[in-house]
């Protein structure tokens, strides 16, 4: 156990527990405004104070945790589930014109930054959660279709996928049964990495409006609303980017810990 | 005093005592070679006297280049001697050199960065040093553009650039064809000569040893286990282990008859096409034809050997064999049967081949056990044993290579290349092909090692009537293993015949040439 | 060469057919009629009628399409609805606040992250080396516009080196460059953590290579072999990150100019969405994309001068 699995597993499992807490419990009804009560610095009523509507903001950052994670991990979700395949297909038919369309789509879709594209969606199809899960997962897609690929073809020169083709199987079942499992664990280290780019770029949308809607309660629409009381209240700015930050990193040093405890060979794609 | 003095240099690395004890000498225009299989501690030597070994080595003892002490010298002192009173040229010369500069940019560096002189000037002597190794490519070309022995021509003259006093050499020509290093070991003794180097050649390859050095160093584990000028150490060998390597080197198996029976495996007049990256953007597009006019026939418990350079098609060759690649013309049949069916491979035809690889590091997939490895053809059979049968056929797999059943529940990893080579050859014969293609599959092997494997074939031919294609570049274990041989070059099949008849007798022009250029082992008496 | 520059262009010319086809699919199709979608519930049918003869919609997709692309590259992005002027006017002012703004963090971000990454790959597992790889581990977890809003608190609100937000114009053009200079660091800095990680591992593994061993056989230093044969090798991944570096800056300015109050492209896409005016919406889209394609070319451009095997392809 390395010093990074242990500090960036704990930050993530205390995350994932404030999360999964706040299905069932939260200290104060986040939906409840308490004017009188609002800015108040952290106190013993509210550990994390109150925002500029009387929220308690732990309460807040809790739920935050949750719409966070939920966003991040489904867009995860969306990229390898579709990213893989088409970077396995890729691979297995090298230097076809299939080959040839698939990473110029990859290149297509790099060429529209997650921001753009949730733009696009939320232009046409109003602004929500589930559509920063659209726009963060479409961006996902070619970073892991991308890698998969980049991991796929050195292993399909390697002579026991010839032995594989020898004994007559065909490219599907090699990629999967010989290619994907000496894949997986460069796919969960890169799959941690991005799903703390997904906290970022949630964080992101809903800072400008484009993600979770109210009363849906988000980290990026906190610091949206501390913008103007920066100087009189920092402590409402402060709180939910810091929380932004431990949850990254934590994601980020869970990831480096796990490929230096899995494999420290492996390279991912940091972008 | 001799140029170079190595005495008693221990190393060690970590935990790892990696040096005990060797020592070495070398006087001026004298030839010395280290030699010893993987692990011996042959590189390291040379690392130490060149001051490269790795930040937490820990080495002992002296040596002597021209009467200073490397191991007490500073390294900015260092870095003065190494390409300027010694020079070093390694093992992988495609990897070697930068790939972003010019070549003549490299050679004139070495100038450049020990001499005060103009670009200009260091330039022009680069160009002459590139000549002189024989380069014939002018020095503004990048790397890329070069094959293996013209950039380890190019390595060679960055490090005899200053005529060093020494050159050291580490395996210079193992990543190269016969016929080039034939070559490059002729201008490494023609530089000797002319610059009154000491060379320094580290290599496994006992023939090379017998072919250039005038002293030779034997190596085992760390240390120096006999050493002599090098006919008196062959007619003369006293250690164990020198008379091991040396048997292992020059190994005979003992084949049994071949029991020859009908045709089973017939190439007819077959050509393969690549196509190559285009020149101009319309027309057609270019082919580059790696196999031209191939026809030949392999008989049922027959033996044939194919030699041929890197670049002859015998990959193409191998790969059309097995059905895995289409053919242009002509036709590859088994038992009457073609091998390539399109899409689909017919499993029927498959099942009667099998194939062993060079690379015993490459040949399974890391994360599967030996069982499911080496049952692998078994998708070939239309009614694959399971259960006991199953575990009955590994079990027999196992030991007709030489391992235990035990080992079918091991990872790969836990395993030498030899006994890796092993398992190939289990996984190979477990479906009973008629034929076993092997391709280069002793040619990654320790000398020992490989005698024990060309051993366990020969034990396998006495068992059952196995055919097989023989695939390698080493002449002399071609001539050991095989009835028949073929010799490759350029696509075509320039000569086939029996073996010690194509030995003895070459016809072609090009037989002659590859048989004069391997470098022979002295007969003796061990 | 030619060839290469060619294929690039070629592959250009394409990436952006297609993106404008998306673009066009997404905004004018999806929709249905964007007319009605633009003007809401509650519109009067003349009002969407006249609406749809303006944008042309009685027309068939194809021809629509072809006429918004010629437009384009005309220079006209059409009439925005809401403020009934030339988009092509309003984009003109606010692209000059946003790119130099993107440009400007790219810089900054590499003059940081390049002696970073080196330095740090140099002294591999020293105190400096850790040191830097905490901080950019740091650096990465830290969301740009939050901090934003921390470097305004400190350097405009407490220290008042800088103002707090706004854009003068670039008639001083110091004075613009200063008011850029906060939310140029707030976008480079999380990017350059990125990017210092990835030069140090891109040199680490050139340091790796059998042909710095052959650098040092020939008697030169570490830090010779570093500078003259590893950095420039090391450079050839590290450049694809730019490229893709670049396209996260463009967006992340856009967000960034919401904490400066800056008049860039952001403000206008923003209020341009909540108004569900289309017109600038597309045309804004396409125009980013636009660059993020072109500054890859020129990436691309760039990898054949660094590396002769792309430029000698046989």
């Amino acid at each position: 156990m390395n010093r990074n699995l242990i500090i960036g597993t704990a930050l993530t499992v205390m995350f994932l527990i404030l999360a999964a807490v706040s299905f069932v419990w939260t200290p104060y009804d986040i939906e409840a405004l308490d004017i009188p009560n609002k800015l108040q610095s952290p106190n013993g009523g509210n550990l994390l104070g109150t925002d500029h509507f009387g929220r308690d903001i732990l309460s807040m950052i809790m739920m935050g945790a949750r719409t966070s994670i939920a966003v991040a991990l489904l867009a995860v979700g969306i990229g390898m589930a579709i990213g893989v395949p088409l970077g396995l297909l890729a691979a297995a038919r090298h230097g076809s014109l299939l080959d040839e369309l698939i990473m110029r789509g990859n290149d297509l879709v790099f060429a529209f930054p997650s921001l753009v594209i949730a733009i696009l969606i939320t232009a046409v199809f109003g602004a929500s959660a589930v559509n920063a899960i659209i726009a963060i997962g479409i961006f996902n897609i070619p970073v892991f279709a991308r890698l998969s690929r980049a991991a796929a073809l050195p292993l399909w020169e390697r002579d026991f996928i010839l032995a594989a083709r020898v004994c007559g199987k065909s490219a599907t079942r090699i990629s999967i049964e010989h290619i994907l499992p000496n894949m997986t664990n460069l796919m969960i280290v890169q799959g941690t990495i991005q799903f703390s780019l997904g906290i970022l770029a949630e964080a992101a949308l809903s800072y400008i409006g484009l993600g979770a809607q109210p009363p849906t309660a988000s980290w990026g629409r906190m610091l949206a609303d501390a913008q103007t009381l920066v100087s009189i209240a920092p402590h409402t700015a402060l709180i939910p980017g810091l929380a932004i930050v431990f949850m990254v990193l934590g994601l980020n040093l869970l990831g480096d810990g796990l490929r230096d405890r899995l494999d420290p060979r492996i390279r991912v794609v940091r972008t | 005093m001799s140029l170079l003095e190595v005495k008693n240099l221990t190393l060690r690395i970590g935990a790892t005592q990696i040096l005990h004890a060797v020592d070495v000498t070398v006087g001026h225009g004298e030839i010395v070679a280290i030699t010893g299989e993987s692990g011996s501690g042959k590189s390291m030597t040379a690392l130490a006297i060149m001051g490269l070994l790795p930040q937490s080595s820990d080495a002992r003892g002296t040596i002597l280049l021209n009467g200073t002490d490397i191991l007490q010298t500073s390294e900015p002192d260092l870095c003065k001697m190494r390409g300027n009173t010694m020079g070093m040229v390694f093992q992988e010369p495609m990897t070697a050199l930068n790939p972003v500069q010019t070549i003549g940019d490299q050679v004139a560096e070495t100038i450049l960065i020990h001499e005060k002189t103009s670009k200009a000037d260091a330039h022009k002597r680069a160009t002459a040093m590139l000549e002189r190794v024989g380069l014939k490519v002018p020095p503004t070309r990048y790397p890329h553009e070069l094959s293996g022995g013209q950039r380890q021509r190019v390595v060679i003259a960055m490090a005899i650039a200053l005529s060093p006093k020494l050159l050291i050499a580490d395996e210079p020509t193992t990543a190269l064809d016969v016929t080039t290093q034939a070559r490059i070991l002729d201008l490494l003794r023609d530089l000797v000569q002319e610059f009154d180097m000491g060379l320094l050649i580290i290599t496994h390859d006992l023939a090379v040893v017998a072919d250039i050095a005038d002293k030779i160093v034997i190596m085992q584990h760390g240390r120096v286990v006999e050493a002599g000028p090098t006919a008196h150490l062959f007619a003369h060998m006293q250690h164990p282990y020198t008379k091991a390597l040396f048997e292992a080197s020059s190994h005979a198996v003992d084949m049994p008859e071949a029991a020859i029976a009908a045709p089973l495996l017939q190439v007819e007049n077959v050509a393969r096409d690549y196509p190559v990256a285009r020149k101009t953007i319309l027309g057609p597009r270019p082919m580059f034809r790696a196999l031209e006019g191939i026809t030949f026939q392999i008989n049922q418990g027959e033996r044939i050997g194919l030699v041929g350079e890197s670049g002859c098609g015998k990959s193409t060759l191998t790969r059309a064999i097995l059905g895995l690649e289409d053919v242009q013309s002509g036709t590859i049949t088994v038992d009457g049967a073609p091998v390539f069916t399109g899409k689909q491979p017919n499993l029927a035809v498959r099942r009667k081949m099998q194939v062993v690889f060079q690379d015993p590091y490459s040949s399974f997939n890391p994360r599967h056990r030996v069982d499911r490895l080496i049952t692998e053809p078994f998708h070939l059979l239309q009614d694959p044993p399971t259960g006991p049968a199953r575990d009955a056929a590994i079990a027999s797999a196992l030991t007709d290579v030489g391992l235990t059943p035990a080992d079918a529940t091991k990872y790969i990893h836990e395993f030498s290349g030899g006994q890796r080579q092993r398992i190939a050859i289990a996984r190979a014969l477990i479906i009973e092909p008629a034929l076993i293609i092997f391709d280069e599959a002793v040619s990654a092997l320790d000398v020992s090692v490989r005698a024990q494997v060309l051993d366990l074939i020969a034990d396998l031919c006495r068992k059952r009537p196995l055919a097989y294609l023989f695939i390698s570049h080493d002449l002399s274990v071609v001539r050991t293993v095989t009835d028949k041989v073929m010799v490759m070059r350029a696509g075509r099949i320039v000569e086939q015949g029996d073996t010690e008849t194509v030995f003895t007798n070459p016809q072609h022009q090009y037989t002659r040439t590859l048989i004069a250029a391997a470098p022979q082992l002295p007969a003796i008496a061990v | 060469m030619i060839r290469y520059v060619l294929g690039r262009l070629t592959s250009l010319i394409i990436s952006l057919i297609v993106a404008s086809i998306v673009i066009f699919a997404v905004i004018e199709v999806i929709p249905g009629d964007p007319a009605a979608f633009m003007l809401g519930v509650n519109a009067r049918p003349d009002t969407i009628a006249a609406l749809r003869a303006e944008m042309g919609l009685d027309q068939p997709v194809a021809v629509r399409y072809f006429e918004w692309v010629t437009g384009l590259l005309q220079g006209d992005f059409g009439r925005s609805w809401t403020y009934k002027t030339p988009v092509a006017d309003l984009i003109a002012d606010r692209v000059w606040v946003s790119l130099p703004l993107a440009i400007y963090a790219l810089l900054l971000s590499t003059i940081i992250a390049f002696p970073a990454g080196i330095y740090a790959a140099s002294r591999r597992g020293g105190a400096g080396d850790i040191t830097i790889m905490g901080a950019t581990q740091l650096g990465v977890a830290i969301p740009n516009f939050w901090f934003a809003m921390i470097l305004v608190l400190i350097f405009a609100i407490n220290l008042r080196w800088f103002s707090a937000g706004g854009f003068p114009g670039w008639d001083n053009p110091l004075l613009a460059i200063k008011s850029l200079t906060l939310p140029a660091i707030a976008l480079a800095l999380p990017q350059a953590a990125i990017l210092a990680r990835v030069m140090r591992s891109s040199l680490l593994d050139m340091l790796g290579e059998d042909f710095i061993r052959t650098a040092r056989a020939k008697g030169l230093t570490r830090r010779q072999a570093l500078w003259k044969h590893a950095v420039r090798n090391a450079l050839i991944p590290v450049l694809t990150i730019i490229g893709l570096q670049f396209s996260f800056l463009l967006a992340g300015g856009i967000i960034i100019e919401q904490v400066f109050f800056l008049p860039g492209l952001g403000r206008l896409i923003f209020q341009s969405i909540s108004a569900r005016d289309l017109i600038v919406v597309e045309s804004v889209v396409m125009l980013l994309v636009f660059v993020v394609i072109l500054v890859n070319f020129l990436v691309d451009l760039a990898y054949a001068v660094v590396d002769p095997r792309l430029r000698t392809k046989s």
